[in-house]
């Protein structure tokens, strides 16, 4: 089977959702009643006792939405919902209509951990979407391979990982670093940089990468590396360091409650992005703008698989889809066009399958292709995504212009010889 | 620190003591009302991160309602937004003061206990009411970017705010208790609390307004904090530790403590920051800290009460 | 209290309820995945009980808690992590033989401080040891000097929030903020499978009961006694010749060493360690479920801690975004209204009932375990 064949219609399914309205619920009902007539016998596409019917297949949604983590975890929800109802409204799988069951993860790792052995042994759902921290998946990852479930992971990390009960739809650090750190220093002629982290492990290892990348690749020069603890609110200590080095390139990874602060006192201590410093980060995306203030930001370069801005008509789709249904504030990250992909991804290869079975599932993942918002994406044999990095610079309405993406697809690549 | 000019080393030395004194005006202002209300009423308000955020939310809501109603007058509503922040802060502290507080004067180990309680309440508050991300409060443009003092010393001017305001606060909260009636009242309740009574002070409408004012500047610094730091539910739980190292380093009791012990750590934290990562500096500054108060604990100013 | 016997007959019966409940009832009304939690819930409770002690009875709030019930955690993980890493197991990494997030962050060779912790001999002794000479040392610091009270609670506060930014900054050493995951054999014996948790469920509940005891005859020593009088009137206790710091020291490392034991058996259960159990939320939360229970209690501080967190997961399940609601107002309405707890309200709604009917039989004693209390409240 080629994998054109499973190239999926998002586009015309998004399309369709829009000719239904979003307030057309009984249109909708009818709809789905009537897509759902023609699916194979139960007993045929669910032979491991997973929690499926003869029109209905339950999947787990498994995010914090209370504790700090809440914060970033919402718009990941909220995608996942967005895409459960439209392959709803578009037949469902396998001619059955998706539930889901929705848990807290309250920012907790053995909470998450407890709620995914939940999903699994409880309720047997047939697959999960869900954490968004590395802590959160390393403690759920052993619940997963117990019991066999399948996971579908929507955070850019840090690699060094690959497990076969989890699909990872963000990008892993060498995608998103080494794109960007080429790109910087071929249009800007960067020759130092300066690389900051918040001290946890998806900025270290990711800087780690990028400093190899820089003094071993690139035969360039790291003038400082630091790192913060989370939630930290002082960084005057440090700009004054960036201004007495004067790096080319500030490369900042900082994430949480410390973005904010940091780019008001970059901002504050008269550090114009716009005109005079690069800098190139990998932790913000548009949903930390919305905390940070675009005034803030404006003129930073971000390296990443996808920006809200992004010139294609299914992603024009998706966003008025999302806004349609959470608001039209809401802003979309790559995280949150990421976890859209997940329910998409599965649908795609349960249908390869005609199965429901986690490891029907999973042998025919790789090698589906989905036209997705941020473009055609395909499934590696290591369960990460093959994916365009771009790099946007940020805008002072909290959007980013699309200023470069690779040509090609970037394999991904969990476990870089020379990085490590 | 080779290949640095002697002009380039020094002026980046002033920065670095600018730095090291926004810090320390970020720690006076954040333990000035902690100080207050542990130090002159021995209560522990473990939510005193929350009332900071409550005022940054005030002044999150301010920028909002000026640049909808009254975008002629956007350039001073932070002013505004202060005092909407203090009031607000502080009606919720005499709020808890009423209903929460006054029932556990005995205990004070309960207080920290319900006042956790009230921390996870208006943390969840906020998140139903301003939803769970972190928002973003615009400034001024006169608040923002930096002034240079000569070519290569830039100061940033929210900076300078910060210790303007500082100051004034510290001043105020001078007056108030050392120079005003309703302070020797405050005072000789913290002294002996049945004595006060006695001579026909209400001991406590005192402590009412004590709790409240206290509140009242915890929303203050939670204003000027937009300025440098994030605004969401949780935020106010990163400040609790430093605050209360702050208060307790300085001697419980003593103002002049508090200062000068928010000078100490700042200053420390941020020498050792420019030599040593931040992760680091911070470890070792509440190591420090620590370790001087077990060596000294009644911190570094005491008042002398018999008790 | 008559005789020597220090559990007396209410005692016993309480006691006994208690192991029914944890050893015959929920084990048969559950199955293992909820039973697997109570077992997470019931090493928590280790720790309550050492509160009981430690705050309740001699008045000292530690808010550090989460630090023993992580050192204890953090050194059963150790044990387990470096069985998990046989060079065989590992062979992929660039160097094998050592725990995954080492490799990751470029360290060649196991720190020195790990390798003791491949004999399990000296890991059960290092669970103990370890957590027992750190509580030595602050103790010595603080009670020397006299520091007590609200000092104590705020300095114990930041030695979490120091631990857990060490913890989280060398991650090469400890595994990060992800902390030490994916732990699976004991000598050989995977805990992961239903049996093995059945198991180690028992043994848990099992050392709970018997740490129980252990507090309880604590509790009804002499020694005991002089920590209930330091909490009342410190001044007289010193006046009378005890050397009061030497008593804090005592009650604190032994309540550090119940917390490391729950820590232990958490990580044997859960199947990994993390700082967010080092931190200062969690250190609080700990002595809410004392607080809820009851913190005069031992059998309260159990049921106290088993609740709440039931409580917890039900409404994170059913009400998401209500549980901080319903946990805050649970925090303050104890406080207020229930100083004394879940036992405090036993006390005087229940027991006169219960009491009436024990009367008929013979043979009743003094105030045991579920009412040590004095007279009057701690501070």
């Amino acid at each position: 089977m080629t994998s054109r064949d499973h190239r999926t219609q998002l586009h015309s399914a998004t399309r369709r959702k829009l000719l239904i309205g979003m307030a057309a619920v009984p249109t909708a009902a009818l709809l789905s009643r009537v897509a759902r007539a023609a699916g194979p016998a139960t007993a045929a596409v669910n032979t491991t006792g997973l929690a499926v019917t003869d029109d209905t297949v339950t999947v787990g949604i498994l995010h914090s939405v209370t504790g700090t983590m809440a914060i970033s975890e919402t718009g990941s929800v909220e995608a996942e919902k967005l895409a459960i109802d439209q392959i709803n409204k578009s037949g469902g799988v396998l001619g059955r209509q998706i539930k889901f069951i929705q848990e807290d993860g309250a920012s907790d790792w053995p909470t998450f951990a407890e709620k995914a052995r939940k999903l699994l042994v409880n309720d047997k759902v047939a697959s999960v979407f869900g954490c968004w921290t590395s802590a959160s998946r390393k403690a759920v990852l052993p619940v997963f391979e117990q019991y066999d479930g399948i996971l579908y992971y929507p955070t850019f990390y840090e690699g060094l990982e690959q497990s076969k009960n989890v699909f990872y739809e963000g990008q892993e650090a060498t995608q998103q670093i080494i794109a960007g750190l080429n790109w910087i220093v071929k249009e800007k002629g960067a020759k130092s940089f300066y690389l900051l982290g918040s001290d946890y492990i998806w900025p270290r290892t990711s800087n780690k990468i990028a400093r190899k990348h820089i003094e071993n690749f690139l035969k360039l020069q790291v003038v400082g590396e630091e790192y913060f603890p989370l939630g930290s609110t002082e960084f005057n200590s440090v700009i004054n360091k960036i201004k007495l080095k004067k790096p080319d390139v500030i490369y900042a990874i900082i994430v949480g409650g410390s973005n904010v602060a940091f780019y008001k006192q970059l901002r504050a201590a008269g550090i114009d992005l716009v005109n005079k410093q690069n800098l190139l980060t990998i932790s913000v995306t548009e949903d930390e703008i919305l905390g940070i203030g675009g005034e803030n930001i404006v003129g930073a370069y971000a390296a990443m698989k996808y920006f809200q801005s992004l010139d294609n008509p299914t992603n024009k789709a998706f966003v008025k889809a999302f806004k349609d249904m959470w608001g039209q504030k809401s802003v979309i990250g790559d995280v949150t066009q990421a976890a859209y992909e997940g329910p998409w991804l599965w649908k795609l290869a349960v249908e390869k399958a005609g199965s429901f079975d986690t490891d029907k599932v999973i042998a025919a993942s790789p090698g589906i292709e989905l036209n997705a918002p941020e473009g055609t994406v395909r499934i590696h044999e290591n369960h990460h995504l093959w994916s365009k990095t771009r790099i946007g610079r940020a805008r002072a309405d909290g959007q980013y212009d699309v200023i470069y993406e690779t040509a090609e697809l970037v394999e991904p690549n969990p476990f870089p010889k020379g990085y490590q | 620190m080779l290949g640095y000019s002697f002009g380039e080393l020094g002026s980046i030395f002033a920065m670095q003591a600018f730095a090291g004194l926004i810090l320390f005006s970020v720690f006076v202002l954040m333990a000035l009302g902690l100080a207050i209300i542990f130090g002159q009423m021995g209560v522990i308000n473990m939510a005193h991160g929350e009332f900071m955020i409550l005022g940054a939310y005030m002044t999150y809501l301010c920028s909002h309602l000026f640049s909808a109603y009254l975008p002629g007058l956007y350039s001073i509503y932070f002013f505004v937004a202060m005092i909407v922040a203090f009031i607000a802060s502080g009606a919720l502290g005499l709020l808890v003061e009423w209903g929460l507080i006054r029932h556990l004067y005995r205990r004070p180990l309960d207080t920290l206990l319900a006042t956790w309680g009230l921390s996870l309440f208006l943390q969840q508050a906020y998140r139903s009411t301003f939803g769970a991300r972190e928002v973003g409060v615009e400034l001024p443009n006169w608040m923002m970017g930096s002034t240079n003092l000569s070519d290569t010393i830039q100061i940033p001017i929210n900076g300078i705010f910060v210790m303007v305001l500082t100051l004034l606060i510290t001043l105020a909260v001078y007056l108030l208790i050392y120079r005003s009636r309703w302070g020797c009242q405050v005072r000789a309740v913290v002294q002996n609390r049945t004595m006060a009574g006695a001579v026909g002070i209400n001991t406590e409408k005192v402590d009412r307004y004590t709790f409240g004012i206290g509140c009242g500047i915890a929303g203050i610094a939670g204003s000027a904090f937009t300025m440098i730091g994030s605004t969401g539910p949780t935020a106010g739980q990163l400040y609790i530790v430093d605050t209360f190292l702050v208060v307790v380093f300085g001697g419980a009791q003593s103002l002049l403590g508090t200062i000068a012990s928010a000078f100490t750590i700042s200053q420390a934290q941020s020498t050792m920051e420019f030599f040593l990562s931040g992760s680091m500096a911070k470890v070792l500054a509440l190591l420090a800290v620590v370790g001087i108060l077990m060596l000294r604990p009644q911190g570094l100013f005491v008042l002398k009460v018999r008790r | 209290m008559t005789g020597t016997a220090f559990l007396n007959r209410k005692d016993l019966i309480g006691l006994l309820l208690l192991g029914l409940l944890i050893v015959v009832v929920l084990p048969l009304a559950f199955d293992i995945f909820r039973l697997n939690l109570i077992g997470k819930y019931l090493t928590y409770a280790f720790v309550a009980l050492g509160l009981v002690l430690c705050w309740g009875d001699a008045g000292i709030l530690s808010l550090g808690q989460g630090v023993f019930f992580g050192l204890g955690g953090y050194c059963m993980a150790m044990f387990l992590k470096l069985e998990a890493s046989s060079p065989e197991a590992t062979k992929i990494q660039s160097t094998p033989g050592i725990p995954d997030f080492m490799d990751w962050n470029q360290i060649t060779a196991l720190p020195l401080f790990w390798r003791p912790f491949h004999s399990l001999t000296f890991t059960l002794v290092a669970i103990i040891a370890v957590p027992v000479l750190v509580t030595f040392i602050i103790g010595l610091a603080m009670f020397k000097r006299r520091v007590g009270g609200v000092y104590f609670a705020i300095i114990t506060q930041a030695i979490a929030a120091i631990l857990t930014i060490l913890i989280v900054g060398q991650q090469g050493f400890t595994g990060g903020i992800n902390g030490i995951t994916d732990l699976r054999t004991l000598k050989g014996w995977d805990i992961r499978t239903d049996h093995a948790k059945y198991v180690l469920y028992f043994i848990n509940a099992s050392l709970l009961l018997g740490s129980i005891v252990l507090c309880q005859y604590v509790r009804h020593t002499k020694l005991g006694r002089i920590l209930v009088a330091m909490r009342e009137r410190e001044d007289r206790v010193r006046f009378s010749g005890y050397d009061v710091a030497n008593f804090k020291i005592f009650v604190f490392c032994f309540a550090a060493a119940l917390a490391a034991v729950g820590g232990a058996m958490f990580t044997l259960q859960v199947g990994f360690m993390s700082p967010s159990f080092v931190g200062i939320v969690p250190s609080v939360e700990l002595v809410i479920y004392c607080a809820v229970g009851g913190r005069l209690s031992l059998l309260g501080a159990v049921y106290g801690t088993l609740l709440v967190n039931a409580a917890k997961t039900m409404f994170s399940e059913d009400f998401p975004q209500l549980w901080l609601f319903a946990m805050g107002a649970l925090f303050i309405g104890v406080v207020l209204a229930f100083p004394d707890g879940l036992a405090g309200i036993y006390q005087s709604y229940v027991e006169p009932h219960v009491e009436r009917l024990l009367a008929l039989l013979p043979g009743r004693s003094g105030p045991g375990m579920a009412a040590a209390a004095p007279a009057s409240r701690p501070e």
